[in-house]
């Protein structure tokens, strides 16, 4: 896995399922990856009210449920949807690349 | 503009998870004029999920559980918080309450949050010196001291208190006994076979599990204390938790004259018999519009957090029925409990195995309506379908037993047919 000006292999497009996450782990990131519409997206892996992975939690509507206390984002950009979530997700670029999802960790 | 300012003033009684998020959710409804935020306990408002489990297995002596407001959001929000301060009494003929040092804080709209308090043994030898309860940090505190490595305790209560500080004190390795007098765990609330497998997950940890056992008494006996058991065997330990239930704490409402039944009576808006006084969280009894208006009263994070926002905009005005699915989680080793409706409104059950030992139970009713879901096992597992499960819930949905049961099925699907 090469970093190239911040951008890095996170999966193979096809091994995330329609409307749905997957956790990606980096050096000692955690990451998730979202797949909606054929669109995919990359957030912080962590809710940011409590640690608890994203990526066990249920995509709906353009929307990440912490799969714990039902904190929710906006998958597109990152922001919390109200209590007990009042943080927003950071969020990265993503690009697909010959059948890869590429995310970009730089900044 | 007849009324005087104080009257239109809105006074939360109880600073938990319900009258915290209530007090927020007044501002973010863009109400601003006072705000009062009493609670009984010194500090800030905490969460206490975590009393049971990380405050129980954090490497040092936690100062403090993580805060649901801090200074600068009880500032911003302009919420006066009188910390450390008891209500005594309710005067509704003038709308207010009086306070411990004799002070009056005069309402328009009040809410009570008070929350319930952890239910005591009445058994020989049972002082508060010998077993420890726990409700509120400072008993974390206390009983985080007892769980040192070997140390030989009895929980009594294998509800979830009681098992998640059994499964936080074989974390510390402490060598745990716990005695249930009930035939299995989680009677109230938890289906059989999910109960059955939180059972073997203790066991595989080492847990004695003593089920149908009553106790007879506890005896002291220097640092030690013996547990004696109906049958006459003898536990020796060095410390004993009981988590044996919780009654909701309804003093101040009843001897103001509101209806009490199994807690502060509501209506489904969350207001008791006096249109100005509301109610919320574990102190709340409400009928619930999903389940035929059937009276409940849940002990659950969600269901307060829940409850006092709902109840602060019924307070503003709205008239919102609360019909929220019930849901709750408890975490136990590598384990996640969650259920979302009222299982036992089922009379069949239908199984979904999730794989990796994670096992979904889903509760239906006679004419095939979904009334509740229970799932164990990873979290990564049973999140998701549950979180579905209770869409399909609140949805009202007659899902067809056999998808239900087939794991290539995706709950998703269901929701969308």
């Amino acid at each position: 896995m090469s970093a190239d000006n911040g951008w890095i292999e996170a999966c193979d497009a096809d091994e995330i399922e329609e409307e749905d996450v997957m956790r990606f782990d980096h050096g000692t990131q955690t990451y998730a990856i979202y797949r909606i519409d054929d669109e995919y997206y990359a957030t912080d892996g962590l809710c940011t009210h409590e640690q608890v992975h994203l990526a066990d939690g249920l995509v709906m509507d353009n929307i990440i449920e912490c799969p714990k206390h039902n904190g929710r984002f906006d998958i597109r950009t990152g922001a919390a949807k109200g209590a007990p979530v009042c943080v927003n997700l950071k969020t990265y670029p993503v690009r697909v690349e010959d059948g890869k999802v590429l995310i970009n960790i730089a900044g | 503009m007849s009324e005087p300012a104080t009257l239109q003033a809105m006074v939360i009684v109880g600073a938990g998870e319900a009258g915290a998020r209530a007090a927020l959710t007044l501002r973010e409804q863009g109400w601003t004029g006072p705000v009062t935020l009493i609670g009984d306990e010194a500090g800030l408002p905490y969460e206490r999920p975590p009393l049971s489990k990380a405050v129980m297995v954090a490497e040092a002596d936690p100062t403090a559980a993580p805060f649901i407001l801090d200074e600068t959001r009880l500032l911003d929000a302009e919420i006066t918080h009188l910390a450390g301060c008891t209500v005594v009494s309710i005067d509704r003929a003038r709308h207010c309450v009086t306070l411990g040092d004799g002070r009056e804080v005069s309402y328009g709209k009040l809410l009570l949050a008070t929350g319930a308090t952890a239910r005591q043994l009445a058994l020989p030898g049972a002082s508060p010196e010998d077993v420890l309860y726990l409700r509120k940090f400072s008993n974390a505190l206390k009983m985080r001291s007892r769980l040192r490595p070997g140390a030989r305790l009895v929980v009594i209560g294998g509800g979830f208190i009681g098992l998640e500080i059994t499964a936080s004190a074989v974390e510390r390795k402490c060598s745990v006994t716990l005695v249930e007098m009930a035939p299995r765990l989680l009677m109230r609330g938890v289906p059989a076979p999910i109960a059955e497998l939180v059972a073997k997950r203790h066991e595989a940890a080492g847990v004695d599990l003593r089920l149908g056992a009553g106790i007879d008494r506890i005896e002291r006996n220097g640092a030690e204390h013996t547990v004696v058991l109906a049958d006459g065997s003898r536990i020796v330990c060095d410390g004993i938790i009981a988590g044996v239930g919780a009654i909701p704490e309804t003093t101040l409402a009843r001897d103001a004259g509101l209806a009490i039944e199994n807690g502060v009576r509501t209506d489904n808006r969350l207001r008791t018999s006096d249109p100005d006084i509301f109610a919320a969280g574990d102190c709340c009894s409400f009928p619930h519009p999903l389940y035929n208006d059937r009276l409940i009263r849940l002990e659950a994070w969600r269901n307060a957090q829940d409850q006092g926002a709902l109840a602060a905009r019924n307070m503003l005005g709205a008239d919102l029925a609360y019909d929220t699915v019930p849901w709750f989680w408890s975490d136990q080793y590598d384990q996640t409990l969650q259920i979302a409706g009222l299982p036992d409104e089922g009379r069949t059950s239908v199984n979904r195995d999730l794989g990796d030992g994670a096992q979904l139970y889903f509760h239906l009713a006679d004419d095939g309506r979904l009334m509740g879901a229970s799932g164990v096992g990873p979290i990564s597992k049973v999140a998701k379908n549950i979180r579905l499960a209770e869409m399909l819930i609140q949805r009202r949905s007659k899902p067809d037993a056999a998808a239900l049961a087939d794991a290539s099925v995706g709950l998703k699907s269901l929701l969308k047919n």
